[in-house]
């Protein structure tokens, strides 16, 4: 490629316009011609009305993270040009269509399309105004619609070849409107030739983790922004033999997981912050009965309901100390929906090979922004499986569920597979798994499933990731989804200063020092600055908790929003 | 051939007398006369004088949490339907704490197999009232008595359709056994509601009042009739109405899900990791 290109495109208009699919269109195809791309979205708990948003973001080389400015502004309603104007970029432009907004905006900025009648003239129904518009978005770009109309040819093969072809002429003459109409519009998109790049939200990246690894039950209740999750492992349950069960509530989603996988197979359950907070007893089944489950939890901004749709990481703390009693956990909250594919796996691996619950923690930022990626690489994920199958099961003489071992760790039978059986109790028990009162099988047991185990599963977590100078004058440090802001801002500061982001997303137990001392890479910078999506630093305070180690500055940010790349850079440097 | 006493396990921490000792000795001869081998069952308990009997048997054993048996068992089913699944709770477990998923197992048809020891009171926690508690019934936590009305199970699974419904006793020996046996056969959702005294903490439902309140139904009542099933199911005033009292032949959920119907059961199912990862190549 001989020049960079860095552009943003705002869709913005009321749920139920079909702005989020003119969005994941227009992603695909950039993901398709070899660009990259970064979306987000913002939108109201409402079916119908409100304001939304959709942001995209594609360049000549990688992007992580949304911008204020934009490039093109696509308004689908008179609400969406009042709110977003003052957020374009010199020389962006507002594409609208003054007789679906019933509003005319004069000046060089703004580009009236007449999408509706486009839909109405070619098809005689106002249903395809939106392919109109994808179609307008391309002619402003002088864009080759080739690559538009063969997916217009995948989406809509179902519904017929007319359908098909009356939506491809549609887009036609969108672009050639838009291109006849704007001769100033400057915009280029050279043609990539690159190869073409995967697309993945973080809910599909746990989905195709859990997938990958071998889940084959998933019970959940819906609460956003979990469900997702929900949705993708239902959409492959048929192909892949996943029993998908939406429970009655999300106690009873957390037992059932427990249950399918006493029962035998992998499992997990998903939901929001207050639907793991009805979860947390059946959290401390898991840990007592020594059953591996892993457990999505999305989070958004809290207390009680909150804000449904939008985002924080304020359930940090509250994961890892959830539930009565002490038993060990696993927690891991992905950057990016690649981390989250790859973390799902290792949530699986490790969730079986200690017999404990292990966490993916997520929220609606991160669920809902799509990445590119060059590919994802199956060599990467353990198929390890660590329960006895019925073969080895019969060749015992006998066998005990909760089997006192040096590791702490007992073999891992299912009921059914051969004549052994397997009995386990959320009361203490002995390692029959029968119910016990007395202090010394107490004291065994505790030893077996906690002390034993932990140091073990410390040694599995990964130090933090390390992007940027090796000894960072500035270290931002954070945690999950504010990885790909951290790491523009890191691009971006890096040309004039030391800088380098430290990122956890294995957080718990807590990555020890062993092999990358960050603690003493923190101490050595001249300042460090913890960046969380939560108004106490709770990253922040369990690292001092567990290392003493204290950050210099704190940004923080609570408004339900994800932090933008300028607005951290201006609270770094601000 | 299992015999009884291999299905027999721990000594029982009940109180002498307690209606659970009957419920045992029926259990394991039940069993025993199925010609199921103990590690064909799976006992799912929850807390609760009753959530100890699977210690008490010889099976496979989930005892878990206080009012979950249901969604445990409904996911060990689904996951391999070729077990037999037990699900054993009190009335304050099945019906208090654990009513959400009572109401959702009948509506599902999942083809496990509910025993409730309904003695009509709490009694690990030592006296409060459950559920089916009488109403008027003084106890320590309801000093001006009870001023709820009593549960009935019977109506409330006969109004959603339950696969299987049925009543008995725990000094009925001979009934009860029957009732445990046609709940087992029945393919789908079973409820079996179990009176039984206690002796420390009801002083009102006795086993002399159970003998005196209850009946078998006649040989005469069709369990298909929901209409008169429903009638039945409400008569629970002077005289109670022990048996079948409503049955259908609605599939069960194991048959009607697609990925285990008519297959072998899903612990049994070979996972195709290349299948599984050539659904990322839809993502370009």
């Amino acid at each position: 490629m001989d020049y960079t290109i860095d552009y943003t495109i705002r869709i913005g208009g009321q749920a139920g316009q079909g702005l989020q699919t003119i969005g994941a269109v227009l992603a695909k195809l950039f993901a398709r011609q070899g660009l990259h791309v970064f979306t987000h979205q913002d939108y109201m708990s409402r079916v119908r009305g409100g304001h939304n948003f959709y942001q995209l973001r594609f360049a000549s080389r990688p992007v992580h993270s949304s911008r204020r400015g934009v490039d093109i502004l696509l308004a689908l309603d008179g609400d969406t040009v009042l709110m977003h104007q003052a957020d374009l970029n010199p020389r962006g432009i507002v594409i609208y269509d003054s007789a679906a907004v019933r509003r005319s905006f004069d000046g060089p900025d703004f580009l009236d399309v007449p999408l509706r009648r486009i839909s109405m003239d070619l098809t005689g129904v106002r249903l395809m105004e939106n392919t109109a518009a994808v179609g307008a978005v391309m002619g402003i770009l002088g864009l080759d619609l080739g690559p538009l109309e063969r997916l217009l040819g995948e989406t809509f093969e179902k519904k017929g070849r007319e359908v098909v072809d009356q939506n491809i002429a549609v887009a036609r003459e969108g672009a050639a409107f838009a291109r006849d109409n704007c001769p100033e519009c400057a915009f280029q998109v050279p043609e990539t030739g690159g190869q073409p790049r995967i697309l993945l939200d973080g809910s599909t990246g746990a989905g195709l983790g859990a997938l990958v690894s071998g889940c084959r039950f998933y019970a959940a209740y819906p609460m956003t922004p979990s469900t997702g999750v929900l949705n993708f492992m239902a959409s492959q349950s048929k192909s892949h033999g996943i029993v998908v069960e939406q429970a009655e509530d999300e106690i009873a989603a957390i037992n059932m997981a427990i249950g399918a996988s006493y029962a035998g197979v992998r499992s997990m359950t998903g939901t929001a912050g207050g639907g793991f907070a009805l979860m947390v007893e059946g959290l401390s089944l898991a840990g007592m009965t020594e059953t591996p489950v892993v457990i999505y939890v999305g989070q958004r901004p809290a207390p009680a309901t909150g804000l449904p749709t939008r985002t924080e990481q304020a359930d940090l703390l509250f994961v890892i100390h959830a539930a009565h009693g002490e038993f060990p956990r696993v927690v891991f909250a992905p950057g990016t929906p690649e981390q989250a594919f790859y973390l799902t796996n290792r949530a699986f691996d490790l969730a079986d090979k200690y017999q404990v619950p292990a966490f993916i923690l997520s929220d609606q930022y991160l669920v809902d922004s799509e990445w590119t990626l060059d590919g994802l690489d199956p060599g990467r994920l353990s198929q390890d499986s660590w329960r006895l199958g019925a073969a080895e099961l019969e060749g015992l003489d006998s066998y005990r569920r909760h089997a006192l071992t040096d590791t702490g760790v007992s073999p891992l039978a299912a009921p059914g597979l051969s004549r052994h059986l397997v009995v386990t109790d959320s009361d203490e028990h002995d390692e029959d798994g029968h119910l016990i009162e007395d202090a010394e099988t107490r004291n065994l047991m505790v030893d077996k499933r906690l002390l034993k185990k932990l140091p073990l599963i410390r040694e599995e977590i990964e130090p933090p990731l390390l992007y940027g100078d090796k000894q960072p004058e500035l270290v931002i440090v954070g945690w999950g989804s504010t990885f790909g802001v951290m790491k523009d801002a890191v691009d971006e500061l890096g040309s004039s200063e030391s800088v380098a982001m430290l990122h956890f997303s294995q957080v718990f137990p807590f990555p020890t020092r062993e092999h990358f001392d960050f603690i003493d890479l923190l101490q050595r910078a001249g300042r460090t600055v913890c960046v969380e999506n939560n108004a106490t630093s709770q990253f922040a305070r369990l690292m001092r908790a567990e290392t003493g180690y204290q950050c210099d500055d704190h940004v923080t940010r609570f408004d339900g929003r994800p932090f933008l790349l300028d607005e951290l850079l201006e609270a770094i440097h601000g | 051939m299992a015999e009884p006493q291999d299905y027999t396990g721990q000594k029982p921490a009940w109180c002498p007398g307690c209606g659970n000792f009957q419920i045992l000795k029926v259990f394991r001869d039940t069993m025993a006369g199925t010609g199921l081998e103990p590690h064909e069952l799976v006992l799912v308990s929850g807390i609760g004088q009753a959530g100890k009997f699977p210690h008490y048997t010889r099976a496979n054993v989930f005892n878990g949490l206080h009012g979950r048996t249901i969604p445990v068992a409904t996911a060990v089913k689904l996951v391999n339907h070729d077990l037999n699944v037990v699900a054993v709770a009190g009335d304050g477990d099945c019906y208090g704490e654990g009513g959400n998923h009572l109401i959702h197992a009948m509506r599902r048809n999942i083809g496990i197999k509910v025993f409730v020891h309904n003695n009509q009171i709490y009694g690990l926690t030592k006296g409060q009232a459950s559920p089916t508690t009488g109403e008027g019934v003084v106890t320590k936590t309801q000093p001006f008595g009870v001023l709820l009305e009593a549960l009935n199970p019977m109506a409330l699974a006969v109004a959603l359709d339950a696969g299987f419904v049925a009543r008995s006793f725990s000094g009925d020996r001979e009934h009860l056994g029957q009732m445990m046996q046609a709940a087992l056969a029945h393919d789908g959702f079973a409820l079996l509601d179990i009176f039984q005294p206690c002796v420390v903490f009801n002083k009102v439902n006795t086993a002399a009042w159970y003998k005196e309140h209850t009946y078998h139904l006649p040989e005469g009542h069709d369990p298909a009739d929901r209409e008169a099933a429903f009638r039945l199911a409400m008569s629970d005033g002077e005289k109670i109405p022990l048996g079948v009292i409503y049955k259908n032949s609605r599939a069960p959920l194991e048959k009607l899900q697609p990925v285990i119907a008519g297959r072998e059961p899903l612990v049994r199912q070979e996972f195709d990791f290349d299948a599984a990862v050539a659904e990322v190549d839809r993502f370009y």
